[in-house]
């Protein structure tokens, strides 16, 4: 897959993440290389291997259905740049 | 109830067009805590006071799955006549927003917990089988609150990390009533299992709605719009309305339907589109890294089948069976699983056909009339049958089985001492009713005469005079036999 400067803008806008269009043509090389490098493995043939989501062979851990957390909203709100005694303030966002 | 053939088309300039509906609905999973964290789920608590640093995204904070969560998936799946899959995956599903304090939704997207299902509709025109996609779980977000500050918005994170059900159908539906009957046919199903309350009000039952039109006889689809999160079935059959004729207009002038996610305007009665979701589809998805794949034995699926309720399409057929009650009856009747336990427990103390009449008759209005569900009924079942029997035995009419309804829901007492208190039995014995109308013909000689030469009409006045001389209580059916007897002679 070779990736270009569209693709760049594409990414960065979707990660929230600004960059500045002299860089993204370097971005753009690099990540061509290091998607060239990877798909080297396209070369193995994987069409009877299942699709591996996870390396670990241990079962998902789960719980009771128990209320043990919450109530410590002052906790919660305390680190956020805005707020009031019961809310996030953050700024308008409305359709 | 009279439709018995299908027929929602749009009219367009020159052709007819069909709708295509699938629906997207999320169900909250009725639990105690939530999916991945021991936050409570009840509604309507303190802003933030159900929020647990997992909720709030915290760095660091890894997700832990609640049990309960994935057998609520499991029964639902069952009921819907579903493969449940032993293996599945969550993902990331990654957006940003105020209320998504993670900055990606844990979801279920290649591997959901169920797969392909069924649910069937009982439609004026026949039955008919909806297709499911899929279901699976994934979490709620926060609620953006953005009135009651003019420059900002505020955030609760209660409802962040909710177990949801997402019950994908195929595009099987057909129109804004086929749109109802599945919602209501998928609460229903859900509330027997127990799996979701099914309030709208509350936002625990919402849907997408994705519409497009094709000219009648076509076999491919047209390009679909996605109406987001539509809270009640009204304003689904509204959002499908407008969107269809708003899709056919475009085609009538030659203009092509763009696919993307519009939003449906309750004041406006309009859909619109949501530019900020340009990019939105670009959800980059992929396994999340702090859980594990979903294994889920076999064993585990069989041995909560054997717990299921009996469910609506069952009942149905048993009632039917059992009871002799006709399909629209039956529907009714196994509409909730409350109204269903009511009505068997008065079919077993009284006529099962005369209970369902009453039962859909006075009983509904009166509870509809209150706001009452039919677990608060004032009038406990026993009771109910025992009114029932009571008009079945001809111990009182039908009309004055009215009055004694209104006073068992004013006084709480039972039929029986209502009737014998008041003197409502209904005169039943022939001699005495003979009596009564022997002394009427007597009384209004002239009129006999009249009716003797050919004024029927003053068949009317005699049963009148008869029930005022009676109190009401004159037994209608016999006294039409004696009088029609009685003045031939």
């Amino acid at each position: 897959m070779s990736i270009d400067k569209d693709k760049i803008k594409h990414i960065s806008k979707l990660a929230r993440i600004s960059i500045d269009s002299k860089k993204s043509n370097s971005l753009a090389k690099d990540l061509t290389s290091i998607f060239k490098f990877i798909e080297q493995l396209n070369e193995l043939n994987t069409d009877k291997v299942e699709p591996l989501s996870s390396i670990l062979n241990t079962p998902l851990r789960s719980r009771e259905d128990q209320i043990n957390d919450g109530k410590i909203r002052n906790k919660i709100l305390e680190n956020s740049p805005k707020k009031n005694e019961e809310f996030f303030v953050v700024p308008k966002v409305i359709e | 109830m009279s439709k018995d053939k299908f027929d929602y088309f749009i009219k367009g300039e020159k052709n007819n067009y069909e709708v295509i509906i699938g629906l997207e609905v999320h169900a909250q999973v009725s639990s105690n805590s939530k999916l991945f964290s021991g936050s409570a789920t009840k509604f309507g608590a303190e802003p933030n006071s159900q929020v647990s640093l997992i909720d709030s995204a915290f760095p660091g904070m890894l997700p832990v799955i609640n049990k309960e969560c994935i057998n609520q998936a499991i029964r639902t799946g069952l009921g819907l006549n579903a493969k449940i899959n032993n293996n599945s995956v969550f993902d990331r599903k990654n957006y940003f927003y105020a209320d998504l304090p993670q900055g990606y939704q844990i979801s279920q997207y290649k591997n959901p917990i169920v797969g392909e299902g069924k649910v069937l509709l009982d439609m004026p025109y026949g039955s008919k089988e909806i297709g499911i996609e899929r279901l699976h779980l994934e979490q709620d977000a926060g609620k953006s609150i953005h009135d009651m500050d003019p420059s900002n918005t505020y955030v609760d994170l209660n409802r962040s990390g909710i177990a949801l059900m997402e019950i994908v159908s195929k595009p099987d539906l057909r129109s804004p009533e086929e749109v109802n009957a599945y919602i209501k046919k998928l609460r229903t199903i859900m509330r027997y299992l127990g799996t979701c309350d099914g309030n709208m009000q509350e936002g625990s039952l919402r849907a997408d709605v994705n519409v497009s039109v094709r000219q009648v006889g076509d076999k491919k689809f047209g390009t679909r719009c996605e109406i987001k999160n539509v809270n009640s079935i009204k304003f689904m059959q509204m959002a499908i309305e407008y969107e269809a004729n708003r899709q056919v207009e475009l085609l009538d002038e030659g203009k092509k339907i763009e696919q993307e996610t519009r939003l449906f305007d309750t004041k406006k009665n309009e859909t619109r589109s949501m530019r900020s979701k340009e990019d939105a589809h670009d959800y980059r998805y992929f396994p999340d890294p702090d859980l594990l794949p979903l294994k889920i034995e076999q064993k585990l699926i069989d041995d909560l089948k054997k717990t299921l309720p009996e469910l609506p399409d069952n009942k149905k057929e048993r009632f039917m069976k059992d009871y002799g009650l006709n399909s629209y009856e039956a529907n009714v009747l196994v509409s909730e699983k409350e109204i269903s336990n009511y009505y068997e427990e008065v079919a077993k103390l009284s006529d099962k056909k005369l209970a369902a009449t009453w039962m859909m008759g006075d009983l509904f209005a009166m509870l509809n009339d209150k706001g009452l569900n039919i677990s608060k009924s004032p009038i406990t079942a026993k009771n109910f049958a025992e009114l029932v029997q009571s008009i079945k035995s001809g111990e009182i009419s039908g009309r004055i089985a009215k009055e004694v309804f209104e006073l068992m829901v004013e006084s709480g007492d039972n039929a029986k001492k209502i009737i014998e208190s008041k003197g409502m039995k209904q005169q039943s014995d022939p001699k005495e009713l003979e009596k009564i109308i022997n002394e009427i013909l007597t009384k209004n000689k002239d009129k006999v005469e009249q009716y003797k030469s050919g004024k029927e009409k003053l068949f009317g006045f005699f049963v009148g005079q008869v029930m005022k001389q009676s109190g009401g209580k004159a037994n209608p059916q016999l006294t039409n036999d004696i009088l029609k007897k009685l003045l031939k002679g």
